[in-house]
């Protein structure tokens, strides 16, 4: 794949002087700090604005509770900021010129893509794990440290779950020529990934319910109800990033610019 | 004869559609279109589109808007695919290695965007890397370019922050920092400011020892200034493909320009709709106090033109045989071509 190195450097360096990079990350430690803080202080929120009665009636918080404000924040707020990330990646560098600028050098178009792929997976990989570690510390002094590898393990699958919809908004990003219209296919996935989650039959081999494993994992209980129920999940979800990337692979490389 | 049938075209050349053997390519061509053909649908953008641009010159491809000519760069570039037909750039046939065409070519899209958070001679690195070059001869050749564009003093700033014609220099420079063997511009000076334009042809007039300058555009002084052969194409089609120097001589009407004082516009309407009764003129435009008289007969018009405007006594500023353009020649093809398309339509 001629040029990849260089046009992932320069992916790298986008992001960075951009502020993208920098405001993503950001964005997802503020989110990892105020999932434990929010499971802390809820009864206290509670307290101050409805009353103590109403606080009372709620169970005293833990470290789960933590990780699952946790879970719950980086899976809806993160998958709108990873649909935000993915949904210009090609449509608005053709929409510049500057996609005609690079493929009229002597690069592969495959690097082309990759090198995007690569760079827009490796920004939501960071960002999942600096929320991560803001997580696990804030809890640890909020209530009681998590199992490490587990909540890493967890964060693993956060991360794989943010992917599928960065993969499918970038997938329209090269099939459409309008950003926003890209972006309209990652949360057409967001809700129709949510409802078929949410079917008694297909629902736990889809991705959301990596979010249930991640939950199990970071709290130390292990995989799920059974060692196979982690199985079915990753497999939709692997097979659901590897469709996106080959269709948009065989698009693009007969695609006019 | 059609125009397009002319011997100066290449509208003919006995080729078959999609193939292209050695035969057929001049051993001095830099570009070689054979039946090149790109439909959207109902939509011909481009109609069979035969070429042959020689090495090291800057050709001017020419045309209306809407005629093809952004099509056939993309066709050019690899950056669209032929419906039909085939061509040979650089050496490299149409569609065999985009990596091998990338190596041998450059081109600046219309009016890019570039990548504004990068430094000029950033962007120039990018470029160059993504060429082959590296470490010390990156560093010369970028440093060389910079110069050459007039940028070196921005450099450092980015590009977001540059003008039109900073821009379109630092586009020119990344097209050519590996040495291209053909430069392929869209439109390169049509946004520009008229020292903007200046700029842009002087530095395109420096290329021309080791790159063939490919260039769309339909400012036609400018294209008369820099460029030694030109293509004109509408609808899609070739309609002629000649020298300059050429097509002046052959197709361009010769012609008078008629000034008269301000405050005449009345007086130089009636002697317009007198000349144009005339049997040896051709057409007369006026623009303000300026009217351009082309005639089929310059014996006659010599002889006759200055009596028939002195009689009307009209207050003249200035009469004199004008130096036909490239302009003529073009609303002259264009016009006729257009006449034969919609002759054929009707019958």
């Amino acid at each position: 794949m001629q040029g990849l190195r260089i046009l992932l450097r320069k992916e790298l360096a986008e992001g960075w002087r951009t502020k993208r990079t920098p405001v993503v990350v950001g964005l997802f430690v503020i989110m990892g700090m105020l999932a434990p803080l929010l499971a802390r202080f809820t009864p206290a929120i509670v307290a101050a604005s409805a009353g103590t009665h109403l606080a009372d009636a709620l169970p005293t918080p833990t470290a789960a509770d933590a990780v699952d404000q946790f879970l719950k924040t980086t899976g809806q707020l993160g998958a709108f900021v990873a649909i935000l990330l993915a949904m210009g990646s090609v449509a608005g560098d053709r929409e510049r010129g500057t996609a005609a600028l690079v493929l009229t050098k002597p690069v592969s178009r495959a690097a082309y893509l990759v090198a995007k792929l690569i760079a827009l997976g490796a920004l939501l990989g960071v960002a999942t794990l600096a929320a991560g570690a803001a997580t696990a510390a804030y809890t640890a002094v909020l209530f009681a440290p998590l199992s490490l590898p587990g909540f890493a393990a967890a964060v693993a699958l956060v991360w794989i779950g943010l992917l599928v919809p960065a993969a499918i908004t970038f997938l329209g990003s090269v099939l459409v020529r309008s950003p926003v219209a890209a972006a309209g296919l990652g949360f057409a996935w967001v809700i129709v990934g949510g409802v078929a989650a949410a079917l008694p039959t297909i629902g736990a081999d889809m991705p959301a319910a990596l979010t249930g494993e991640a939950r199990q994992l970071a709290l130390g209980l292990g995989i799920g109800p059974s060692a196979s129920a982690i199985g079915a999940p990753v497999f939709v979800t692997v097979l659901i990033l590897g469709a996106s990337v080959t269709i948009a692979w065989r698009a693009f490389s007969r695609q006019e610019l | 004869m059609s125009v397009r049938n002319h011997p100066m075209s290449v509208r003919n050349h006995p080729m078959s559609i999609g193939t292209l053997p050695d035969s057929a390519v001049r051993a001095d061509a830099a570009i070689v279109t054979r039946g090149l053909t790109r439909r959207y649908g109902s939509v011909l953008a481009v109609d069979h589109l035969d070429l042959d641009v020689p090495a090291g010159s800057v050709f001017g491809f020419l045309g209306p808007n809407g005629a093809g000519k952004t099509t056939t760069l993309h066709l050019l570039t690899g950056l669209a695919r032929p419906t039909a037909g085939n061509a040979v750039v650089a050496g490299i046939p149409m569609g065999s290695d985009s990596v091998a065409l990338g190596a041998r070519i450059g081109y600046l899209d219309q009016s890019p965007r570039l990548f504004g958070w990068m430094k000029g001679r950033e962007l120039l690195e990018l470029a160059g890397r993504l060429c082959g070059l590296d470490g010390s001869a990156l560093r010369t050749r970028v440093g060389e370019l910079l110069d050459v564009v007039g940028l070196a003093d921005a450099a450092e700033r980015p590009i977001s922050g540059y003008s039109g014609g900073m821009r379109q220099r630092i586009g020119i420079a990344q097209a050519v920092v590996h040495r291209p063997a053909v430069l392929f511009l869209d439109e390169p000076v049509s946004a520009l400011d008229p020292e903007g334009r200046r700029d842009v042809l002087e530095l395109l007039e420096q290329l021309r020892p080791e790159t063939t300058v490919f260039m769309s555009t339909h400012i036609l002084g400018d294209v008369e200034r820099i460029c030694d052969r030109v293509a004109i194409v509408d609808h899609g089609r070739l309609v002629i493909e000649a020298p300059i120097a050429e097509l002046l001589e052959r197709y361009a009407r010769p012609a008078w320009e008629l000034e008269v004082d301000p405050g005449q516009g009345v007086a130089l309407a009636r002697v317009a709709e007198m000349l144009r009764s005339r049997s040896w003129v051709r057409s007369v435009d006026v623009d303000a106090a300026v009217g351009r008289i082309t005639v089929r007969d310059t014996g006659r018009a010599a002889a006759e033109l200055l009596p028939v405007i002195a009689g009307t006594g009209i207050r003249l500023v200035r009469l004199e045989r004008v130096r036909p353009t490239l302009e003529d020649v073009f609303l002259e093809l264009v016009g006729r071509e257009r006449a034969d398309a919609d002759a054929t339509e009707a019958a």
